[in-house]
């Protein structure tokens, strides 16, 4: 069945859902222009914008809910933001069912992590800017979700492109942090250059930017056509997500404070390819080879992220190696069409919530540990911190698909829907699973089991309420979530009006052959685990490991591609261009007013004087070519 | 009311006044420059106010017999596009007087405190000569007499090495001028019209190859101004060497005028020249967008990196402008001036590190966020309007160029996207290695921004945030200009394949 129609909306929570993006955005601005002066209660605005804007979206939540399911497409126009040529943009927000799940999500999980780092950044000076930077962050994944066009997206997109330079860049002082900044803005705009063709190649087919006309008209457009939109957004959607090849990012990226990390590079600003490619599925279903192309892109990343993840002492880096495996996961379901879909965003949304309990615990345990990050150095601290182990592990079983768990019911369906589809693709996400299982046990079994290991002057202790209260609410969320989302299709029943009903609605199979086979899997991942980092002594230093650990170790070794393919070539580039241009282009230039006037030298020494001699050069030199135009002219 | 020429009146008046100040009294000058350049951009607002978009073409004109034998008159006008580059100009002038309020002020400069201020409003009077002249022989002269004042400000003012770049610029300039004189001549010549009236000389030269060989004249010597590559290599010397408000009005107005002429001259006068010679302009164009970006990228000294952005974007200027779409004629218009804007924060901001450190080179810093967060943060945003971050008004007109260009040149459009990339890398890779990391032995002391350079800076980037979220104000008066000026050049209308608008349905519905 087809989405449902777009109306035009005015009055109401939802008239005014703007709100949702101004109010962070009047936080940041206020905090940033504010000063040293809004030092004392800076964090506390930030909190209430990013409270507020979950609020209103609360209620244009129930709002639409309110409404027939057939209704809950509306559009709110803002006001003319390009008056120009053809183009012509008026900036408009589109509320509807996949719109207002990322918006609950963005200020739901956002709201716990402002809330979380009050406490995480307590003693930082600069939390004031900290919360800023957030605010603005928050304002921009609101926009990239809620626009009815995609120029908005774009700018959105960037936005949060910017919010995540800032803040992984935010303890500049150190040079590793600027440079994984910079880092993440290149490669991300690498992909932006995609999601732009893909732009510009809409706006000469439809001649407009709007979904609700893009997508009524998108079946008449040529499928090459389709194709090639689809693989440029897909390139776009690859940079956002850390997805193969531009993911390189996304493991620098854990320079940022650990909020950082858990709000916008693991539940939400990650996501954002996924939900491009979902909101744009009118394009991809009519090219089946994007569709295809972007099943595949998912898989290997997924089994990558995962191959990755096995072989990080840092627990930031394990779980960031972790986030892009899982977003891997949610980008082949976003590639399988509209039964895909629901199941992509469900994943996100149980994923938003169990990465972001883990991120948000492997804070609280640096916390804890004078900011070590270094797994080999943890152990033991199942004792010491109790909330953060049980809401950490609750998180560690939900991804690894434990029984009734959010993880089971989401992943799950992602696996069988892919077996269904393809199952070459399906049984790598079998295998994907597997690795799962062991390789997030090695980080917990690292991190609370096993002996101690820790420094002499570590005293872990458990984290401040302010801290341990969202890792229990998001806790909450990654046990239920995923059974309250999947159970009776009615996620996929809520997401239907916004991207289509699949003909066919799949019926849950709970002891299906493929989830057998995955649990046993999972299974087998989580003892070898257990014998390996729980029962036996973990070495306080990595040993050296076989050619297939270095090779995990080194992010498969995408760094040195990238230098080799890229930057080296670019640094020669660079340096024969500055060469040229000094001794090439100018050196002619130079040579010739050397030969004319004499020698350089000379050049320089002359002064004032010259604006009169030259200007009577000027016209003879005038005169000479008019006379020579004559001559030619006559010819 | 004679509008345009109480906007150049009150400029030169203003410079005479200023340079009648005693010597000693610099003060004096400098708040008496300050006060006339404010008094010009309030006219210009109040004129601006008048303007009716959805008027004639030509507002406030005034048609005057200069040079009767010759038929030469003393004309000026604005249309949409001339109004905006005034406006940049004025709103400019008062920001660059009250950066530049110590850079006279140094031992080596060779003349006067006060001639570089009154020198600053001889310029401003000739910038809006420029862009209101409609008289062809009349602009060729405003275009040529601006080059003075700037050789003065930047051989006296500026850096060590200021007389090689100021002589360089100097040469460069005339002999572009001189094609265009020649050029002026002939199609007075060739026209048989005895006037020099732009408007009067539209359409007139049929002949293809006279076109062709005028078109050359005119925009040879744009694309030296503008600049184009490979005509650039001046710039970076000039700007490097001017003191940094020069700098300012050289690279953010200056140099449009080679843009602008572009657009109203030789598209408008010669059509068919210049699609004829459209495939080789924007071939040029987008060598120089990714040569520009990468010769930036490679740069240690702030401002020649600065000035290498400019050549990468002057590149999307004059691809937008020779694209002949509506949608890219608009953004290069509006490119202008929100080039202008950015260019000049970055300028500017860069100038009061120099002033700070005594070094323009890059590597001299480090760390400076943590001394100067103000100073650091509005470089940011600076930097950031020069890599085209959406939120900032540099987006809306390079996004608008890229759309527009690619709507006709699918493969120009998607190299010059590369810009994007490398004007990330070029950016970041500069305030990664000035502001961030340890702060530099030399750099602790650094105090952070005074109330006067807030001053400075915080209207730029006012305005390139406020342009950045509604660009409507500019463009309603961009858009009826560049229209007009694609209907006389007679540019193809574009048709998307599937057209798709709001009201009409497709088939299944």
């Amino acid at each position: 069945m087809e989405p449902a129609e777009i109306v035009q909306h005015s009055g109401g929570v939802i008239g005014v859902s703007w709100l949702t993006i101004v109010l962070p955005l009047l936080g940041a601005a206020i905090l940033l222009l504010g000063g040293r002066r809004s030092d004392r209660w800076g964090h506390f605005l930030g909190v209430a914008m990013s409270l507020a804007s979950f609020v209103v979206a609360a209620l244009v939540f129930f709002e639409l809910l309110g409404l027939g399911a057939d209704q809950r497409r509306r559009l709110v126009q803002l006001y003319e933001f390009l008056p120009a040529g053809t183009v012509d943009v008026k900036l408009g927000l589109l509320l509807d069912p996949l719109s207002i799940s990322f918006a609950l999500l963005i200020t739901g999980v956002g709201s716990l992590i402002h809330i979380y780092s009050i406490g995480y950044m307590a003693h930082d000076p600069d939390r004031r800017r900290f919360f800023a930077y957030l605010n603005l962050f928050v304002a921009a994944m609101l926009l990239l979700v809620l626009s009815d066009n995609y120029l908005g997206l774009y700018i959105g997109w960037e936005g949060v492109g910017l919010a995540s330079y800032l803040l992984i860049g935010f303890w500049q002082h150190k040079p590793s942090a600027a440079a994984a900044a910079k880092k993440a803005f290149v490669v991300n705009r690498v992909g932006d250059m995609g999601l732009a063709l893909g732009i510009f190649v809409i706006f000469t087919t439809f001649g407009t930017l709007s979904f609700g006309p893009i997508f009524s008209h998108a079946s008449q457009a040529s499928q090459g056509t389709l194709t090639l939109i689809g693989l440029a957004l897909l390139v776009g959607a690859c940079g956002k997500s850390a997805q193969l090849p531009l993911q390189s990012w996304l493991l620098d990226a854990m320079e940022g404070p650990t909020p950082v990390s858990a709000l916008i590079h693991a539940a939400t600003m990650v996501t954002a390819g996924v939900y491009l490619v979902v909101r744009s599925g009118a394009i991809f279903e009519g090219a089946p080879t994007a569709q295809l192309v972007v099943t595949i892109v998912g898989v290997a990343t997924l089994l990558a992220g995962a191959i990755i993840g096995t072989a990080k002492d840092d627990i930031k880096k394990a779980l960031a190696g972790s986030t892009m495996s899982q977003i891997g996961y949610m980008m082949l379901a976003a590639g399988l069409g509209p039964v895909g879909y629901a199941f992509a965003i469900a994943h996100l949304i149980a994923h938003g919530f169990f990465k972001a309990s883990m991120f948000l615990g492997a804070g609280s345990v640096m916390h804890a540990m004078n900011d070590e990050v270094d797994m080999r150095k943890y152990g033991g601290l199942a004792s010491v911190m109790k909330i953060t182990w049980i809401t950490f592990g609750l998180g560690y079983l939900a991804i690894i698909g434990f029984p009734l768990l959010s993880g089971y019911w989401t992943k799950d369906g992602i696996i069988e829907t892919a077996m269904e589809h393809n199952a070459i693709l399906g049984w790598l996400a079998v295998a994907g699973a597997g690795i799962t299982g062991f390789y997030m046990s090695r980080v917990f079994f690292m991190t609370f089991h096993g002996e101690r290991r820790w420094d002499k002057d570590a005293h872990p202790h458990e984290s401040p309420a302010v801290m341990t209260w969202p890792l229990i609410i998001l806790s909450i969320g990654s046990v239920f979530g995923g059974a309250f989302l999947i159970a009776g299709n009615r996620f996929m029943e809520f997401l239907a009006p916004a991207v289509g009903r699949p003909e066919e609605m799949p019926s849950f199979q709970p002891f299906s052959l493929t989830g057998l086979v995955t649990l046993a899997l999972v299974a087998v991942g989580v003892v070898y685990a257990w014998l390996k980092y729980g029962r036996s002594a973990v070495p306080a230093v990595a040993p050296r490991g076989s050619f297939l650990t270095v090779f995990a170790r080194r992010d498969l070794y995408g760094d040195a591609l990238n230098e080799a393919l890229f930057m080296r070539p670019g640094q020669w580039l660079t340096r024969l261009a500055v060469f040229f241009d000094n001794r090439g282009v100018d050196g002619l230039v130079n040579g010739l007013a050397a030969l004319i006037g004499g020698t350089s030298g000379r050049l320089r020494r002359v002064q004032t004087g010259f604006v009169r001699s030259y200007a009577l050069s000027i016209f003879f030199g005038a005169a000479l070519l008019v006379g020579a135009w004559f001559v030619v002219g006559n010819l | 009311m004679p509008w345009l020429s109480i906007l150049m009146g009150v400029p030169v008046v203003g410079a005479l006044a200023v340079a009648a100040v005693p010597k000693g009294n610099a003060k004096l000058a400098k708040q008496l420059t300050l006060a006339v350049s404010l008094v010009v951009l309030a006219l210009t607002l109040v004129m601006a106010s008048q303007f009716d978009p959805s008027g004639p073409r030509d507002q406030f004109s005034e048609v005057h017999s200069w040079i009767p034998s010759f038929g030469v008159h003393y004309a000026v006008a604005v249309d949409g596009i001339a109004l905006v580059l005034i406006a940049l100009a004025v709103v400019l002038v008062p920001i660059v007087v009250l950066a530049s309020w110590h850079d006279a002020d140094q031992p080596e400069a060779k003349r006067s405190v006060k001639t570089y201020f009154a020198l600053i409003l001889v310029l401003e009077a000739m910038m809006i000569g420029v862009f209101a002249a409609t008289d062809i022989f009349l602009f060729y002269v405003f275009f040529e007499a601006m080059l003075i004042p700037m050789y003065f400000m930047i051989g006296s003012y500026g850096g060590a090495q200021r007389s090689y770049a100021a002589v360089k610029f100097l040469l460069y300039s005339l002999f572009g001028g001189l094609l265009m004189l020649v050029a002026v001549i002939a199609l007075y010549t060739v026209a048989g019209k005895g006037t020099f009236l732009q408007p009067e000389l539209i359409g007139v030269i049929k002949d293809p190859a006279t076109q062709k060989w005028l078109f050359l004249g005119f925009f040879i010597a744009f694309a030296v101004k503008a600049p184009l590559w490979p005509f650039h290599t001046w710039l970076p010397d000039a700007a490097a060497q001017a003191p940094a408000g020069a700098a300012v009005l050289l690279v953010g107005v200056l140099d449009k005028v080679g843009t602008y002429g572009m657009l109203r001259f030789c598209l408008e006068l010669f059509p068919d020249a210049a699609k004829f010679f459209t495939p080789l302009v924007i071939t040029l164009s987008v060598i120089g967008i990714v040569y520009g970006a990468i010769v930036a990228i490679g740069q240690t000294d702030m401002k020649r990196l600065i000035a290498y952005t400019s050549i990468s974007h002057f590149g999307f200027i004059t691809m937008g402008v020779f694209a002949m779409t509506a949608n890219a004629g608009s953004g290069a218009t509006l490119y202008m001036v929100n080039h202008g804007f950015s260019t000049g924060a970055l300028f500017l901001l860069a100038g009061f590190l120099i002033n700070r450190r005594g070094s323009q080179y890059i590597e001299d810093y480090g760390g400076v966020r943590k001394v100067a967060p103000i100073l650091a943060g509005t470089f940011l945003i600076a930097g950031l309007s020069s890599l085209s971050l959406p939120g900032l008004s540099t987006f809306v007109s390079e996004f608008l160029v890229l759309i527009g260009t690619f709507q006709r040149y699918a493969v120009p459009g998607v190299i010059a996207l590369s810009g994007m990339v490398l004007a990330a890398v070029y950016i970041l890779w500069m305030y990664q290695r000035m502001m961030t990391g340890p702060t530099a032995e030399k750099v602790k002391a650094m105090p952070d921004l005074n109330l006067r350079e807030k001053f400075v800076v915080a209207p730029l980037i006012a305005l390139l945030i406020g342009f950045g979220f509604f660009p409507a104000p500019l463009l309603n008066v961009i858009n009826p200009a560049v229209e007009q000026t694609l209907t006389s050049v007679q540019a193809p209308q574009f048709t998307p394949a599937v057209p798709a608008t709001a009201e009409k349905k497709g088939p299944g519905q």
